[in-house]
Parts: structure tokens; sequence; C-alpha cells
């Protein structure tokens, strides 16, 4: 039997499926492969006993002829969804050792689906970073090496997710995407991740961030492979009012769709000063792939596209602020006892809570407070109504964007940056999706000169995640990306 | 966005701390006044839009509330509920006093 973490998830699937090998065979491949990778820190808690019992059930159903979409297969879950008496962290310190008596909406329909879950994948605090350095449980540490050797960054905040998918420790992951944090560590790792139409996924057990931006999706190490899992992870839900209650249609039959007749837009506003060229080369190259595979290029503009961040770090920070307050110390979490109440609550949330969440936390209050609300989160989410009147002006024109997914390549860890806001500019060409809550994805292309990959993103309209499979599908196939990490660290 | 808007100072900071629930060092309150100044002034950038006329987005793809039928549907797990408590006692939260 050849490597079993090398499969895809649509052929361990299959393989599962005609009994070429069991659920726990390749949960035991993957929990070894898991094992060998401690060092590059992808989780925070890891459930191998609970993943082989799960594994013996697949087989039991499997066995029968019966199994769900994702039966027997192991994954991995972003340790911001709630999984019942697993411990849920957030990759902060605040919730000590938090363990939830229930399971969040999408972990439930995915078990349900006969998936193994290998155990909670490392992230940024509470999905606020976009390199995985903010974590309590420190850095993710990236499969892509260049030449140099330096240890790099896998993007954030998914960065366990990311770098579990492209180290081979498990099949796909869920990840969670509020500015970027789906496709950017996709596009560090060289893997494939969508975030769907706001709505598309339940939030309901999803530790909260933004949550007029915070979705869920698959990151993956092919387009097909994501399509699985996220017709596993959508879906309507009473138990979250903004989900919407839509059909979920056949990802994986979409991504077979091709571009033929296609329009895909080129935004002219996605290039930035100081971007490196061959980002804007394997931009051209990329609309040269679907020009050939029978899509009609048009040039589009989304003239506000340089306000989407600055309208994000109001956003954002402001609806974390308010949900972050709910960290008191008093029903879960770590209590750190002061003079009085209050000071009780100050030091447990000025102990427990990481560097940048108590900085968004006091931007958030501050755009919110009297006097500036109006200036700040109310002008912002004007603004955002500009991004969004953009986009449905570009979709008279064209039926998806495509754009670079990032301005540059995994850097290193521990890169000092002293300027909060160079930081935030790694989300500049992911974050108008998040606003305009529009579906994206971001697809493995090439290597740059450093052998580090890159990836290219494709933007489609609200609840049009099929033309953003078939483009996705159509620029994989072209881009025939088919590069590895060197395993160093096995 | 207001022009008049001098950023914050470290008297700004201690009461956006007081808000936040934050505790911050008084040695901390004039760097974290730097670093928000710096995130702050970016972000005035904003009020170079024209929002005239143009309503604050409250939801990316319209929905309407959706209301469902006011009735118990879940409840009687005690347990559960304080599972995860850092301090109970006899079935309750047990929290720092918090009236003199």
């Amino acid at each position: 039997m050849s490597d079993l973490t090398q499969l895809t998830l649509e052929a361990a699937l299959a393989g599962l499926k005609s009994k070429d090998f069991s659920s726990v065979e390749i949960t035991k491949a993957h929990i070894e492969a898991c094992e060998k990778g401690a060092k590059l820190n992808a989780f925070i808690t890891t459930d191998y006993d609970n993943a082989l019992k799960s594994a013996e059930a697949s087989d039991a159903r499997l066995a029968k002829g019966e199994g769900g979409n994702l039966e027997g297969a192991p994954l991995g879950m972003k340790d911001l969804f709630c999984t019942e008496n697993v411990r849920t962290t957030a990759g902060s310190k605040i919730l000590g050792d938090f363990k939830p008596q229930y399971e969040s909406t999408i972990s439930a329909q995915m078990k349900s689906d006969g998936m193994v879950m290998l155990g909670k994948l490392n992230l940024d605090e509470f999905a606020m970073g976009s390199a995985n350095e903010t974590s309590h449980f420190g850095s993710v540490i990236n499969p892509w090496k260049a030449e140099d050797g330096i240890d790099l960054v896998p993007g954030g905040s998914s960065g366990g997710s990311a770098t579990a998918v492209a180290a081979n420790m498990c099949l796909g992951a869920t990840a969670t995407d509020t500015g970027g944090s789906i496709r950017q560590p996709a596009s560090f790792t060289g893997t494939t991740g969508i975030k769907p139409t706001y709505g598309r996924c339940s939030r309901w057990g999803v530790v909260a961030f933004a949550s007029s931006l915070d979705q869920a999706g698959p990151i993956t190490r092919t387009v097909k492979d994501a399509a699985i899992m996220l017709q596993s992870m959508a879906g309507y839900d009473v138990k979250d009012s903004t989900s919407l209650n839509v059909a979920v249609p056949d990802f994986a039959a979409a991504c077979d769709n091709g571009v033929k007749g296609l329009r895909i837009g080129i935004p002219k506003e996605y290039t930035m000063d100081g971007m490196p060229a061959e980002i804007e080369t394997l931009w051209q190259q990329g609309i040269k792939w679907l020009q050939d595979a029978g899509a009609e290029i048009v040039n589009v503009s989304l003239p506000h596209t340089k306000y989407a961040l600055p309208a994000y770090y109001i956003v954002a920070p402001a609806e974390a602020s308010s949900n972050l307050a709910r960290y008191d110390g008093m029903r879960y979490g770590n209590r750190v006892d002061g003079e009085n109440l209050y000071d009780t609550y100050e030091r447990s949330r000025a102990e427990g809570f990481g560097e940048e969440v108590r900085r968004r936390i006091m931007i958030g209050t501050y755009v919110l407070s009297a006097g500036y609300y109006d200036a700040y989160y109310l002008q912002a989410q004007k603004v955002r109504t500009r991004i969004a009147e953009d986009f449905n002006a570009a979709w008279e024109k064209c039926d998806a964007l495509l754009t670079p997914t990032c301005p540059s390549a995994a850097f290193a860890v521990g890169r000092k940056i002293d300027d909060p806001v160079t930081m935030y500019l790694n989300d500049i060409f992911t974050v108008t999706a998040n606003l305009a809550g529009l579906p994206a994805m971001s697809v493995p292309v090439s290597l740059d000169k450093d052998g580090l990959p890159l990836g290219l993103q494709i933007i489609g309209r609200a609840l049009d995640e099929e033309t953003v499979f078939a483009a996705s599908a159509a620029l994989e196939k072209a881009a025939n990306f088919t590069a590895k990490p060197k395993k160093w660290w096995a | 966005m207001s022009n008049e808007n001098k950023g914050v100072d470290a008297e700004i900071v201690r009461k956006i701390a007081r808000l936040s629930r934050l505790h911050v060092d008084e040695d901390r309150l004039a760097p974290l006044a730097d670093e928000l100044n710096g995130i702050l002034s970016w972000i005035e950038m904003l009020g170079e839009v024209d929002v005239k006329g143009v309503e604050p987005m409250t939801s990316a793809v319209a929905i309407d509330a959706p209301l469902r039928a006011d009735v118990v549907t879940d409840g009687g797990v005690r347990d559960k509920v304080l599972a995860n408590a850092p301090k109970t006692e006899a079935g309750y939260f047990v929290v720092p006093r918090s009236v003199e």
C-alpha cells in the first residue's frame, strides 16, 4: 500500500468505499504523520483515541455499504470550533481548559457525515492575525522553506489548518475567514481554500470574532476536495439567524463545469506599490490560462478597494470588542483574582488576552464609544456598502473575478514588525470579499523565485460558489501545481 | 470623519482600557496611545469617501430577520452550564462580591 497520507480526500473516500484500505489504516497513517510533524506545531490538542474509535465505527458502516459524505476520512478541526468534551481554546490563554458541553453545527454535520477528527488545529488568538504568531500556543511553522532554511509562517489565522494539510497530516481541515484567514494561509502553504458566501455555513458554536464577517470553509489539497468538504459544512441552521435558508448545490459537480463562455473580470485596483513583480506576472499568467480554457476576459473597476482594509479595521475590532466582552472569568475560562470585581475582570482579561487581541479590543471600544460611533463605525459601514456596490457594478460585466490572493509569499517567523498596519496589509486582496459577503477561493498555482508557493484568487457573486469552483478548477488544471514541500520535519 | 480628531492620549487610553475592562499598567498608557494613533491615522482615510445618501451595510446578503415561536427549546442542563466555571458551589457560580 502506498502512503495513504499522500491521497487527495476524493481519492481517499473512493478507496475507503471500495475497501482498498480501512479507515483505521488511513487514520493510523495520519496519526503517525501528525506525530512526526509535531515540531510544525499545527495542533493545539490531538484526540487520537477518539479518532481511532470513530475510524472503527466508520469501518463498520462502510462494511455494510453505508456511510456519509466524509465517511472514514481523517480531518483536522480549527480550534475555533466548539467540540463536545474536547478542549477548545481559540488560540487563547483566557479559555483555559474550556471543554465545550456542545458541538458546533459544522463539526456536528461533519461527524454525522463520517469524519474522523484527529484534533484541534492551531490558529492566531481568536483568529486575529495573518501569521499564526499571536497564538498562545506558539507559532505554527510552514512546511515550505526557501533555500536559506529559515522557518516561515504559514499565514493566519488558519495557520494550523493550512500547515496540517500541506504537510499531509490530515486530508483536509476546517478553517474560518474574517479578513482572509482561509485564503492567505492557503496561498502561503500551496493549499486550496474557500471562504463561502456569508451565511452559507452556520456560525453556531464557532468562537466569534467579527460576527458580520466571520465565515467558515475548508482548506484542502485540491479544488474538488474543498467542494466535498464544503458540502458537509454548509447548510441552513435555525440556531444561526444569519445562516441562509437556501438549497446547497452540488459543489463537486460544479468543479467540472469549465469556464467556456464565462466572463472573468480583472479589477485594475488589485495591484499595489511594492508588490513583487512575480505576483503581477503570475496574475497575467492566470488570465492567459483562463482565456485559453475558453473564458472571456473583461477589465473591471472596483474603485473603493483601497478603503476596504481601513473599513475592516474599524468593523472587525468593533465587533470583536463586543463579542469578547463575554470573557470575564466568571462562568468559564481563567479568572485572576483582583482587589474587587472590576479589578478581577480587568486582570483576568489583561492576563488572558494577548497583545494583538487587547489592541483590537481597545480600538473597537474606542470606535464604538460615545462621540466617535458616527465618525468611525457608521462611516465604515457606509463605505462597506460602497464596496458592495462596486462588486454589484462589476457583476453587470462579468461572472467572477481573478486576482492575486496575497501581495507576497510566506515570510520569516519572528519577522520584526513595529507597525501593525504593515501586517494588516497581508489581507489587502482578501478582505473585500468578507466586507461584501462574497464567496472567494485561493488556488495554488506556482512557486516564486525562492521556491515558495503563490496563489490566485477567484471571487464570485453571492451564493454562486458553483462558478467559483468551476473557475478555480480550471485554474488548477491549467497551473498543474504539483510541487510539495521537502519533508525536513520528519 | 471628524477633522478635529487629534487622536488619543494617555488619558483617553486609560478611559478606553476601563471601558474595555483591561488592566493597563501606568507606564504602558503612552506607548499604547502611540500605537493606537498609528492605526487611527491610517483609518482616517475613510473620511474621503462620499457616503451621501448611502445606507450603512447591515448584512451581506439581504435576509429578513427570522422569527421563531417563543417557546423553551433548551434547558435543564445546570451541570453542563457549570462544567467550565472557575468556581462553583452548591450548583451556583461563585463570583467576587459586587455590592459593598
